[in-house]
């Protein structure tokens, strides 16, 4: 955070809508604690959490042999437990061969194509729900840990940017929502501060699992804005900007929401 | 400080126009028929009306209270009794017409940042500078004028009760 007295200028303008104050680190609640006991309750017990549902279906996934490679994600990097430990509260991270960052859905679909040579998962598909809420999984617990990679600075504060860009007929930002009026009531429902340590969720709403893109195009229609494609630079960047934002939160995947 | 020009008075009498013979398709952005009634900032205050005549404040009250027109509960509280979910981003409602002239009130309404470039009180009649609008929305601004000055007129008719006037 500290770092962004010596942005270039022009990222400076960019993301200088106003003075806004970030939240500070003391101040930071998951979006779980925003929730009522009860939703509370069946987020804290796997019993009733219907997103470890979708983490076992990931865990079948993880050792079904696929593609013309004919192997399972199982076959290369063994036991989940052991391999993904720490990676979706390591990512979005810098990817060499693509030159750019992805975030965890984008390696599970790069492997999909290019280690199992078989055709990519749909974006909110069963599969690539699954097996990223079974990744996810595997970091419960720990602190999200952007990695400290150069080459991932431009890419984190153009999501800043977008992060405090006013979208849509109403004209919002999501900091408007999420960093001056957290904690107060839009309507019916409380602002979280927009923490995505919980992802891919469980939402009531959509009695269906989701990917932290689809809870981020929920937010810009509400605003009557064009949400961004699933998988667009925009999405990478602005989750570039919120792992920023949440580090050192407890990875809390699977989430229950309401 | 007139804010829209001569120009978009003539666009919109050629929309006026050319809309019945469906032409608004040829006129390529058809976003643009939705022109916007001129309107003259003074002060904190746009002084007359937008349509001409004053607004309903019975259908001004309707739009307020209905959170796919107006959206104003979602941020705002008020005298609404028989509305459950009140949003607590912004002040109450209560007591509108009693801290703002129509004229502060219209201003208010039609374009808030430009009193307060920072707040989240959206504009409800702007239709440029606007940033990746919903394609559904595109170049129609939240109220039509009329319904703008609906709500103008049922803002003013809420006063300040005697105990409310004794906060400071
Ligand atoms: C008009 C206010 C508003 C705006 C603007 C808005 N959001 Fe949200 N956002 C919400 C609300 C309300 C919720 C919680 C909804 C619920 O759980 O039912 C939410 C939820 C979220 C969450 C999930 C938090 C969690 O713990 O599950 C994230 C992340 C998020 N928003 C990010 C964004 C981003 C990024 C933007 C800008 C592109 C944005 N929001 C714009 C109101 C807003
Ligand atoms: C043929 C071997 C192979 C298969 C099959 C394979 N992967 Fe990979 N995977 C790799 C290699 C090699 C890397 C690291 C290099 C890279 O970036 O591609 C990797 C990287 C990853 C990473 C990033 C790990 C980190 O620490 O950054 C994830 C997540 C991942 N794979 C998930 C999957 C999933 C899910 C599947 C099954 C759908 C799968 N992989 C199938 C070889 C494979
Ligand atoms: C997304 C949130 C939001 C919505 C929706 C919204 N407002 Fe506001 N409004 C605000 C905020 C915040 C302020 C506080 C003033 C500021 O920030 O400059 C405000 C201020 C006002 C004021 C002046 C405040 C005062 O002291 O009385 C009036 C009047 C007002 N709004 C009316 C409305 C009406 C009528 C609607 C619906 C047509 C509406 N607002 C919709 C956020 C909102």
């Amino acid at each position: 955070m500290r770092a962004q007295w010596i942005l270039p200028a022009c990222v400076m303008l960019l993301a200088a809508n106003s003075a806004r104050a970030e939240i500070p680190l003391h101040e930071r609640k998951s979006g779980a604690e925003f929730m009522s006991p009860q939703t509370q309750a069946m987020q804290a017990d796997d019993v009733s959490n219907p997103g470890m549902l979708a983490a076992l279906d990931g865990e079948a996934f993880w050792k079904q042999k696929a593609g013309a490679a004919n192997k399972a994600c199982a076959d290369c990097h063994g036991p989940a437990e052991e391999s993904m430990k720490g990676v979706s509260a390591r990512y979005p991270a810098f990817n060499a061969s693509a030159s750019k960052p992805i975030d965890v859905q984008g390696q599970v679909n790069q492997c999909r194509s290019e280690r199992q040579q078989a055709a990519p998962f749909r974006f909110e598909s069963r599969e690539l729900l699954a097996l990223t809420t079974y990744i996810g999984l595997q970091s419960r617990g720990m602190p999200v840990s952007p990695p400290d990679d150069e080459r991932l600075t431009l890419f984190r504060e153009r999501g800043k940017a977008l992060f405090n860009q006013r979208l849509g007929q109403l004209n919002f930002s999501c900091a408007h929502c999420h960093e001056d009026n957290w904690g107060r009531k839009l309507g019916s429902a409380p602002i979280p501060q927009a923490h995505a340590n919980s992802y891919p969720i469980y939402r009531l709403e959509w009695q269906d699992v989701g990917s932290l893109q689809r809870r981020l195009r929920n937010c810009m229609t509400g605003v009557r804005a064009e949400a961004y494609s699933y998988g667009s630079p925009e999405f990478i960047e602005l989750e570039l900007f919120l792992a920023a934002r949440a580090r050192g939160m407890s990875v809390e995947t699977p989430g229950v929401r309401p | 400080m007139r804010m829209t020009g001569s120009r978009s008075r003539r666009l919109k009498s050629l929309a006026r126009r050319w809309a019945l013979a469906g032409l608004c398709l040829a006129l390529a952005p058809c976003a643009h028929a939705a022109v916007l009634a001129p309107f003259e900032v003074a002060g904190d205050a746009i002084p007359q009306s937008l349509t001409g005549d004053k607004g309903d404040p019975a259908r001004g009250r309707a739009i307020v209270v209905d959170r796919q027109k107006g959206l104003c509960l979602l941020c705002h509280s008020g005298p609404f009794a028989e509305q459950r979910f009140q949003g607590d981003i912004a002040p109450s409602l209560e007591g509108a017409g009693s801290r703002w002239s129509e004229g502060q009130l219209r201003l208010r309404l039609v374009d808030a940042p430009r009193l307060n470039r920072d707040t989240s009180m959206p504009s409800y009649y702007r239709i440029d500078g606007l940033n990746r609008v919903a394609p559904a929305f595109k170049g129609k601004p939240v109220l039509e004028a009329q319904q703008i000055e609906d709500v103008v007129a049922f803002l003013a008719s809420l006063r300040e009760t005697p105990t409310a006037q004794e906060k400071p």
